[in-house]
């Protein structure tokens, strides 16, 4: 099959493994299936349209091989069932409970392609006035690729499954026909346990107690709790405590300086929507002065604002960035994969997705050496206050506070800065597919998600949760069943369950929250959520860091104090009186900041990364991300998962991970051993000993060997253990463009250019 | 010293060495030395122009091996040291300015430059720091020995020994029916470049050999370097065949190969891989060289692989050099690091491999590999594909024997490669083709990271002694220079490394020695070795989260381990004590590593 010229093109170096059965062979060897199979249906799911069979092409061939099955739509998913009789796969050990492999919940359709003969379309929607094609392509937004062919099953099936799936994905619906509301009302999830539990944020004590923990000191607003003040507001919340009643009701909630975390020094960080300033109206220029003056008042009269949107990417820059990125990874064929290999960097450049992670991780450095080293009450701002500044927060509360790399911790402040900050979910996703809502769709979510897997990557034992546990929140966006990602806010949060509820004796619609993850897997697989890497702190780390903390804090604020005298207060208001005049301002950052508070320059943030880098590292303190080029990373378990090409067989993280568990479980056994000891040795004399019980750490595979890069997304089971060889190696461009002269040289460099 | 974090050369303070540190004197040892060489020189208030933290002020040491500054003015204290091997070119920058300053600038081999400067001084001492640091940093060009000859630290192994071929032969069943090892190159008389024991199969003659030798370049006859344990399928190395333009065949090189094909059962094919492009294995035809035909060779496939020859592979690093040193440009950092190819060169070699690997693994066909010499392209391909094939490579002696006997015995010129000791620092001839390999290597131990029982640091040690000049293992162009003196009068890299190979293994390593590693060579999962190339710049310090977690792990259970069987003892001897008849307690196996 190789030619002389070997690989020499594209073409003729594909796989070298062949099927030369063709599908039409396959179908008439086996009698097609008159039968249609359903999966498992959910409680309240209920089944739209079907077709059968259907072939469900396999990805990891060329060869158009496929299963025959029934393809069906729900009101949660786009589901394929094969035909081949299931092996029971006892031993899969990370299954959601609400889909399978080849389930697609609805709201993760991201992309449907018709397939034509060779052509491939993008489908919108609406009814199709041309041919029907014959293929069905779906690009999932967890990047999975599914294609199904439908030219088996009868026309008219054909016809009614292609437009009901295109119906159901695509088009424009009302909230009350998403998934959720229908398996709410046919579930009775329990309670979720108080004890060692998520904080929600959506009562009164999960913000006191954060307050106290932090030992902020601000006012706790409850008169929003009926969303009296404002919809737009969160239930609670907390100001800085020199807000009067009166400010609060001013611009509804614009401009509202909101608490989010405090230092330990006493500053803290707040967020808020920016409030439209107008050269006109003198009020809200006057409004945001004395809120940004009671911002400052929280702490030693100093304040910073930082005007998110004058540096960093827009939501819509966001979305362009993404869209292109995601392209990469939803492969159709691996001919196209290999062709994209080879300007792989400049595509990734390209598309500036990495560059957004980078500015943001940048932005909460910046906000981070504000608190940590200058000790200042930071506001940053943006215009709805609730996408960037989620971002912000949130990052800059994980790079200073250890509280939030634990589990519940960082789910705590997925709750209290993104759903009760009132980050719009719905709006983002968009997955009502309204047409008026475009503009307003971007994986800001997922952007904080990517930049939290950055710190995970470079400071991998400073988290309690792994890898898989991102990608698999990551995921959870999609699956409409959540109350957690499918409102915009807490008003509309609270306003949609009380109506939906079916009766109103009962209270409101309860929907589970994303948290419970026993919704969707099982105590084993939730197994893999943890960290064996994760540096648990130590009775020992803890005195150590109690005797050591007010020495560091010292240190910290004396270089700054010279500029938190009180005396500053009168300076900051003269000058921005003065200022305001002359320049008739739009921008608060720009006015408001004296001259010697600058935000912090490019230079100085190397310096404090430098600083603190050329300390020893303590998991349970300040992690900063090294943000130079190498450093930001593709998330390659999210990322490549799917694809066939590129599982590393045998390898991958999965391969340290396991060992790590392993000596994890032999340390947990032989402390055991050691207490059974204390106890024998105290006790009795006569100590019968226990031969040690050979429990193997049972959360992961004891053999990584058969594992891969995917894991545990995909087993290696599926695929066999031959290498892709690459089909497109050759002849790229640097022969011709680069090499020139010095690829036809000798490899002896005496010998003369005698070459033609 | 943040600035030379994971710097080889300052872990360990090489003992022997001590004596020519100006601040601990004269000892008897220097003395004797002194007379051989001159002093070290040593200059006060030269500046060092760091491309990171600036300017700093020092004193300048030069010895016959090293380069040593050291700046007492900051906290923590800086120090900078560097063989005089790693050096690839000194140049004077500008002449004496009008301010009276010197400059002096270092072009290194392990990427990265240093500057010097000092006030113009009497004529005599500026002179002489240029003119030592010429001296001694190309002793070659000098007529002066190499260092290595002169360093006698004595190390517990004898490093020479970790290579035996016929040892090798045997672990791998050799000899056996179909293959034998033949003596006719012990004396180098059939090919000078290749190594003394050569395996070849059963049925061919000496005879025969020699005449097969005049048909391929240099005399570089297909010779195994690798058998199947089950399938014998076997990976055999040469160089092209004397084809030229006339299409010359041999009969006694076709029935060679139909040897080595026959020599595996399971398979009637023989896969020919020849390394280079596709045209330039023609363009040899001009100068007599070339490729075998597949009608002269009935039942062999020929596939090109498509690998670059060492002036593009040097020009290559030239490019990234420029990309990573000093500084990074962050906004164009991939579409930089992807205009110099690096790593398309990388994924080439490793996808070579692989298909070499494949062949013989799951194909279950023999491979012959060949480049134009079989020196380059050739030692990077099989030595690849031998790690992916069998894990005895990827253990520290395995590899040790790996690297002795594909590149070293088979004749890589890492003398004319490198340029040890060489002024003449843009040589065609050099190039950086060991250092490519070592960086397919790391990509592997990324992909596979408990797979390899070395670590990174092993890698970047080997590396940083490919250059250094302080070990013989490295010197010479070939087995049959390296037999006499070398062997006699330097230290082997193993001798040290093995001597202390607790810092080169790597925790995690798992031996799964059965397995077949087949590495992704999808530029998806190649990425720039950030540890080697861009170590310099201290705001990547290298980050070994896992290695470092494992190892407080591995310490836990040995402390746990131990406060067990201390609680046993005390069991044991309590129970004693109390009940003398009480039979004795069956100690408790010790807790055993997983494999």
């Amino acid at each position: 099959m190789l030619s002389s010229l070997g690989s020499g093109g594209g073409k003729t170096a594909k796989p070298s493994f062949v099927s030369y059965v063709t599908p039409e062979e396959i179908k008439s060897e086996k009698e097609p299936y008159k039968k249609e199979n359903q999966p498992d249906l959910l409680p309240g799911e209920v089944v739209f349209c079907s077709a059968c069979p259907v072939l469900k092409y396999s990805q990891d061939d060329m060869s158009q091989r496929g299963v025959f099955g029934t393809l069906l739509c729900t009101n949660f998913r786009v589901s394929f069932v094969s035909d081949e009789v299931q092996v029971e796969e006892t031993c899969k050990l990370f299954k959601n409970k609400l889909y399978g492999e080849n389930d697609i919940p609805l709201a993760c359709v991201d992309n449907i392609y018709g397939g034509y003969e060779d052509k491939k379309k993008l489908i919108t929607g609406g009814l199709l006035k041309n041919k029907y094609p014959s293929k069905i392509i779906v690009h999932c937004k967890d990047l999975r690729v599914f294609q199904f062919s439908l030219t088996y099953s009868k026309e008219e099936d054909a016809k009614k499954i292609f437009q009901g799936i295109v119906h159901h994905c695509l088009e424009p619906k009302s909230l009350r026909c998403v998934y959720a509301f229908s398996y709410c009302e046919n579930t009775t999830s329990p309670e979720m346990q108080r004890k060692e539990r998520t904080m929600l944020f959506d009562c009164l004590e999960d913000w006191t107690q954060d307050m106290k923990r932090t030992k902020g000191n601000c006012r706790l607003v409850t008169e929003n709790s009926s969303f009296e003040l404002s919809q737009k507001l969160p239930q609670f919340f907390i100001v800085p405590l020199n807000v009067t009643d009166e400010d609060l009701v001013k611009f509804q909630g614009n401009g509202l300086p909101m608490w989010c975390w405090s230092h330990h020094s006493g500053c803290a960080l707040f967020k808020t929507a920016s409030l439209p300033l107008s050269q006109e109206d003198n009020v809200p220029q006057t409004y945001m002065e004395k809120m940004l003056t009671a911002v400052a008042h929280n702490h030693l009269y100093s304040v910073k604002t930082e005007d998110l949107s004058d540096t960093l990417p827009t939501i819509q820059d966001i979305q362009l960035s993404y869209n292109k990125f995601k392209q990469f990874f939803l492969i159709d064929n691996t001919t196209e994969f290999w062709m994209s290999d080879m300007k792989w960097f400049s595509s990734l450049e390209n598309c500036g997705w990495l560059d957004m992670i980078r500015q943001c991780l940048l932005k909460a450095v910046e906000v981070v050496e504000c608190l940590e080293k200058e000790n200042t009450n930071v506001l940053i701002m943006e215009e709805s206050g609730s996408d960037l500044c989620c971002v912000i927060s949130s990052l800059v509360q994980l790079m200073l506070d250890p509280h939030y790399r634990t589990l519940l911790g960082f789910q705590s402040l997925v709750q209290k800065e993104w759903v009760a900050g009132g980050h719009a979910f719905l709006d983002r996703s968009n997955q009502l597919h309204l047409k008026e809502k475009v503009e307003s769709q971007s994986p800001v979510f997922l952007l904080f998600l990517e930049c939290v897997w950055q710190l995970h990557q470079q400071h991998g034992p400073a988290f309690q949760f792994s890898e898989t546990y991102l990608t698999v929140l990551s995921d959870s966006v999609h699956v409409p069943v959540f109350a957690t990602f499918l409102f915009n806010n807490d008003s509309h949060r609270a306003n949609v369950l009380r109506a939906e509820s079916p009766s109103s004796q009962r209270g409101p619609l309860n929907c589970p929250s994303v948290w419970d993850w026993s919704v969707q897997f099982d105590c084993r697989a939730q197994d893999l959520f943890t960290n064996p890497l994760y540096a648990q702190k130590t009775k020992q780390d803890r005195s150590q860091r109690k005797s050591h903390r007010p020495k560091h804090q010292r240190q910290l604020s004396l270089p700054s104090s010279a500029f938190k005298t009180p005396t500053k207060k009168g300076f900051f208001k003269d000058e921005a009186d003065s200022l305001k005049k002359i320049l008739g301002v739009k921008r608060i950052s720009r006015w408001m900041l004296s001259p010697s508070s600058d935000f912090p320059p490019m230079s100085s943030i190397k310096e404090f990364y430098e600083t603190w880098q050329a300390k020893p590292l303590d998991y349970h303190g300040m992690l900063l991300p090294c943000l130079d080029g190498p450093s930001i990373r593709v998330w390659m378990q999210r990322y490549l998962r799917w694809i066939h090409d590129v599982q590393i067989l045998g390898g991958g993280p999965v391969a340290v991970l396991s060992k790590v568990s392993e000596l994890l479980a032999e340390v947990q056994e032989l402390r055991s051993e050691l207490d059974r000891h204390a106890r024998t040795v105290t006790s009795n004399h006569r100590g019968a000993i226990r031969t040690r019980a050979k429990t193997a750490p049972e959360n992961l595979a004891r053999s990584s060997v058969r594992l891969s890069s995917s894991f545990p997304f995909v087993t290696s089971r599926n695929w066999s253990f031959k290498p892709a060889i690459p089909t497109s190696m050759l002849q790229s461009l640097m022969m011709s463009e680069v090499a020139g002269d010095l690829a036809s040289r000798e490899d002896d460099g005496s010998e003369p250019e005698t070459v033609v | 010293c943040v600035h030379l974090n994971r710097n080889t050369f300052k872990t360990w303070v090489c003992p022997s060495l001590s004596y020519l540190w100006p601040t601990v004197g004269y000892s008897d040892q220097w003395d004797d030395l002194n007379k051989r060489f001159s002093p070290p020189l040593t200059a006060k208030d030269v500046t060092y122009i760091c491309p990171y933290i600036g300017a700093l002020r020092g004193t300048l040491t030069v010895t016959n091996y090293r380069l040593f500054f050291k700046c007492t003015d900051r906290e923590p204290v800086f120090v900078l040291d560097l063989p005089l091997g790693v050096v690839s070119r000194v140049e004077k920058i500008g002449g004496a300015s009008s301010r009276g300053e010197v400059s002096y600038g270092l072009v290194c081999k392990d990427i990265r430059n240093l500057r010097f400067a000092h006030k113009q001084m009497e004529d005599s001492l500026r002179k002489s720091i240029f003119e030592v640091l010429m001296k001694f940093a190309f002793p070659v060009s000098n007529g002066l020995p190499i260092f290595a000859f002169e360093y006698g630290q004595v190390y517990p192994e004898n490093g020479w020994k970790v290579y035996d071929a016929q040892a090798e032969y045997k672990r791998q069943g050799l000899p056996n029916e179909s293959w034998r090892i033949t003596k006719v190159n012990d004396h180098y008389e059939l090919c000078d470049t290749y190594p003394s024991t050569l395996v070849v199969p059963v049925n061919i003659s000496d005879e025969e050999l020699k005449r097969v030798a005049a048909f391929r370049a240099k005399g570089r006859i297909p010779v195994l370097s690798w058998i199947h344990p089950e399938s014998q399928a076997t990976v055999t190395r040469c160089s092209q065949p004397m084809v030229g333009v006339n299409g010359k065949r041999s009969k006694d090189d076709e029935k060679y190969l139909q040897a080595i094909m026959d020599a595996n059962a399971q398979s009637h094919k023989l896969f020919i891989f020849d390394a280079r492009p596709s045209v330039n294995a023609a363009a040899n035809k001009m100068k007599g060289g070339g490729y075998e035909s597949e009608d002269a060779y009935q039942n062999a496939e020929l596939v090109f692989l498509d690998i670059h020859n060492i002036h593009v592979m040097r020009e290559s690093l030239r490019k990234l050099k420029e990309v990573v040193y000093p500084n990074i440009e962050e906004s164009h950092w991939l579409s930089n690091l992807e205009s110099t190819h690096w790593l398309e060169h990388i994924k080439l070699i490793l996808a070579g491999a692989l298909r070499i690997a494949d062949k013989v693994e799951s194909g279950k066909t023999s491979v012959v590999v060949h480049c134009s010499d079989g020196w380059d392209r050739t030692a990077q391909l099989t030595s690849l594909a031998m790690l992916m094939l069998d894990g005895h490579y990827r253990t520290i002696r395995g590899f040790q024997v790996l690297l002795e006997k594909e590149w070293l015995s088979f004749g890589h010129r890492f003398q004319l490669r490198i340029g040890h000791g060489d002024k003449n620092h843009t040589d065609a001839d050099r190039s950086p083709v060991f250092l490519q390999f070592i960086d397919c290597v790391w990509q592997m131990t990324r992909q596979f990271p408990a797979a390899f029982e070395f670590n990174e640091y092993f890698l970047v040690t080997t590396l940083d002694h490919l250059y250094s000049c302080l070990f013989g293992t490295f010197l010479c162009n070939s087995e049959q220079q390296r037999v006499k003196e070398v062997r006699a009068k330097t230290v082997s890299l193993w001798a040290y490394i093995n001597s202390q190979l607790e810092e080169f293994t790597n925790p995690l390593y798992v031996n799964y020695s059965n397995h077949v590693l087949f590495p992704v060579v999808s530029m998806r999962h190649l990425e720039l070795w950030v540890g080697y190339y861009i170590r310099w710049n201290p705001r990547m310090r290298p980050q070994e989260p896992v290695h470092q977690r494992y190892k407080e792990l591995l310490a836990k259970r040995a402390e746990l381990q131990k406060r067990v069987e201390e609680l046993q003892r005390e069991v044991t001897n309590r129970s004693a004590s109390s009940e003398r008849a009480g039979s004795p307690t069956r100690s408790i196996t010790p807790v055993q590593t997983f494999v």
